[in-house]
C-alpha cells in the first residue's frame, strides 16, 4: 500500500472507532407535576424522523404492559407503533412518575448505522385522563462536536434536552 | 395509562371516591333532548375516558325516569352490552323527564396481612359481616352518586329536588341551553344549598382533541354555579362533595357524587 493511503486509512479507520465507542445521543425529559385528582403516568414514545425521507427509527416506548392505552399515543402508533408488537422496538420501560429522567439511546444498534442526514427526535406523551403532547427536537448525525438541543412542551411535557456528541 | 385493578370493573368506577375529576367517566347520553312530540328515546349508558364515546358497560340498577308528572314512565329493551349499557325511555306527556340512575352504596377499607382491600355493597351491615378477621385499620364510608339527564317534550317543565344526597337544582333548565348562553345551576345536599361543591365540566368529542378542555367552577354560599356555554354540544358535568352525615353510625364519611350530561343547542 502506498503510504499516502494507508495513512488515509488509518484516518478512517479512526473516524469509524470514534463514532462506534463514543457517538452519544442521550435525552433527559421533564414529566411534570400535575394538580389532578387522579394521576396516571404518561405513557412516553420515541423514535428519530429523517428530515428528508421521513424514514423512522423507533427509539424507546415507556408503558405499563397494557397495550390498550398504546393508540393514543396516536402519532406513535400510526408512524410505528400500529406495525409493531411486544417487545416493542427500541429501549421499553415502565412509565416514569414526575420528575426528571435521563435516557441514553447511544448503544442501540439502529444507532450505529444510522445514515449521516438532519434528523428530528420525536418525543410523545399521552397520559391516560389526562392529555397528549408532541415534542420535536431538530439535530444533525452525526454531531460535529458536543451539542444540547432543547425544547418545551406546554402541558404533558416538560423540558426536553437532547445531548450529543461525536 | 394503567387501570387500578379496584378500577378495573365498572362497577368499580361507578363507587371511584375521588374529587371532582373522577376516571373512566360514567355517563348516560340521550339521543334526544327536545322533541316537539311525545316519543321514545334512546339512552346509551356507558364508563369511558373518551367523553360520550362508550367503552365499557355498567348495571342500571338504579334507574328512574321521572315523568312531568312525577310517575314513573316506562323504560323498554334495558340491556347490558360489551361496550355500553342502554335503554328506552317513553315520553308519552308534555314536560320535562328526569333520568337518574341513583344507587347509593357503602364502602370498606381496610388492611389485611400487610395488603389494603375495598369492598362495597348495597348494607353497611352485610358489608361489615363480610369483613375478615384479622382486619385492620377497617374505615366505613357512604357513597352516594347520582347519574342523570334530562328530556323534554313541548315546554319544559320544572323539577322537584329529590331531597336526599347531592343533587342539581335546576334554575336554568337543562333543556333550554344555548351556546353563548350562561347557565345557573343550584347544588343541594339533603335538599339544602351546598357552597364549596367541586365542579368539572368537560365537552363532548374529547377522543379528538389533545386535552379535556374542561372548565371548572365551586358553588358559592347559595350552592350556585354559573356556566357559560363556550358552544353547542353536549357536557359531561362532574361534581363531588363530602360531609360526615352518613346514615350508619359506623360510617366515617359520606361521599357525594353528580355526574350529569347537558345538551346545549346552537341558536
Amino acid at each position: 500500500m502506498r503510504p499516502w493511503l494507508s495513512l488515509l486509512a488509518a484516518l478512517f479507520a479512526g473516524v469509524a472507532a470514534a463514532n462506534a465507542a463514543a457517538a452519544e445521543l442521550r435525552l433527559e425529559v421533564d414529566i411534570p407535576r400535575m394538580a389532578v385528582a387522579e394521576y396516571h403516568a404518561p405513557y412516553l414514545a420515541f423514535w428519530l424522523k429523517h428530515a428528508d425521507s421521513g424514514e423512522i427509527v423507533p427509539l424507546g416506548l415507556w408503558y405499563d404492559d397494557q397495550e390498550k392505552w398504546l393508540k393514543d399515543l396516536r402519532l406513535w402508533w400510526r408512524r410505528t407503533g400500529r406495525g409493531q408488537s411486544r417487545p416493542y422496538d427500541g429501549l421499553t420501560g415502565a412509565t416514569r412518575r414526575p420528575g426528571t429522567h435521563s435516557v441514553d439511546f447511544s448503544e442501540l444498534p439502529a444507532l450505529s448505522d444510522l445514515p449521516e442526514g438532519d434528523y428530528q427526535l420525536v418525543v410523545e406523551a399521552a397520559r391516560e385522563v389526562g392529555g397528549r403532547e408532541v415534542v420535536r427536537l431538530p439535530f444533525q448525525w452525526p454531531a460535529t462536536g458536543n451539542k444540547t438541543v432543547r425544547a418545551d412542551g406546554e402541558q404533558e411535557l416538560g423540558r426536553v434536552q437532547l445531548r450529543l456528541a461525536p | 395509562m394503567k387501570i387500578t385493578p379496584f378500577a378495573g370493573t365498572a362497577l368499580a368506577a361507578l363507587l371511584t371516591l375521588s374529587p371532582a375529576a373522577q376516571a373512566h367517566k360514567l355517563w348516560l347520553l340521550p339521543s334526544h333532548t327536545v322533541v316537539s312530540e311525545a316519543q321514545w328515546i334512546t339512552v346509551d349508558a356507558s364508563v369511558s375516558n373518551d367523553i360520550f364515546d362508550v367503552d365499557r358497560p355498567f348495571p342500571l340498577q338504579g334507574l328512574t325516569v321521572t315523568g312531568p308528572d312525577g310517575k314513573e314512565a316506562p323504560v323498554d329493551h334495558r340491556f347490558e352490552g360489551h361496550r355500553r349499557s342502554g335503554f328506552d325511555a317513553e315520553l308519552s306527556e308534555e314536560g320535562s323527564y328526569r333520568i337518574t340512575l341513583f344507587r347509593p352504596m357503602y364502602m370498606a377499607f381496610y388492611q389485611l396481612d400487610g395488603e389494603r382491600h375495598r369492598r362495597r355493597g348495597d348494607s353497611a351491615e352485610a358489608l361489615l359481616r363480610e369483613i375478615p378477621e384479622g382486619a385492620e385499620e377497617m374505615r366505613l364510608s357512604e357513597v352516594m352518586n347520582r347519574l342523570e339527564t334530562f328530556a323534554t317534550v313541548g315546554a319544559p317543565s320544572d323539577f322537584k329536588p329529590v331531597g336526599k344526597g347531592l343533587e342539581l337544582q335546576p334554575v336554568t333548565h337543562p333543556n333550554d341551553l344555548y351556546a353563548g348562553e350562561t347557565a345557573l345551576f343550584r347544588f343541594l345536599v339533603d335538599g339544602e344549598p351546598a357552597a364549596g361543591v367541586e365542579v368539572e365540566v368537560v365537552p363532548g368529542g374529547s377522543r379528538y382533541r389533545d386535552n379535556h378542555g374542561a372548565l371548572t367552577a365551586t358553588s358559592d354560599d347559595n350552592g350556585e354555579i354559573k356556566l357559560q356555554w363556550p358552544k353547542a354540544g353536549r357536557y359531561h358535568l362532574e361534581a363531588a362533595y363530602s360531609d360526615d352525615r352518613a346514615a350508619h353510625p359506623k360510617a366515617d364519611g359520606r361521599r357525594l357524587q353528580y355526574m350529569g350530561t347537558f345538551e346545549v343547542l346552537p341558536l
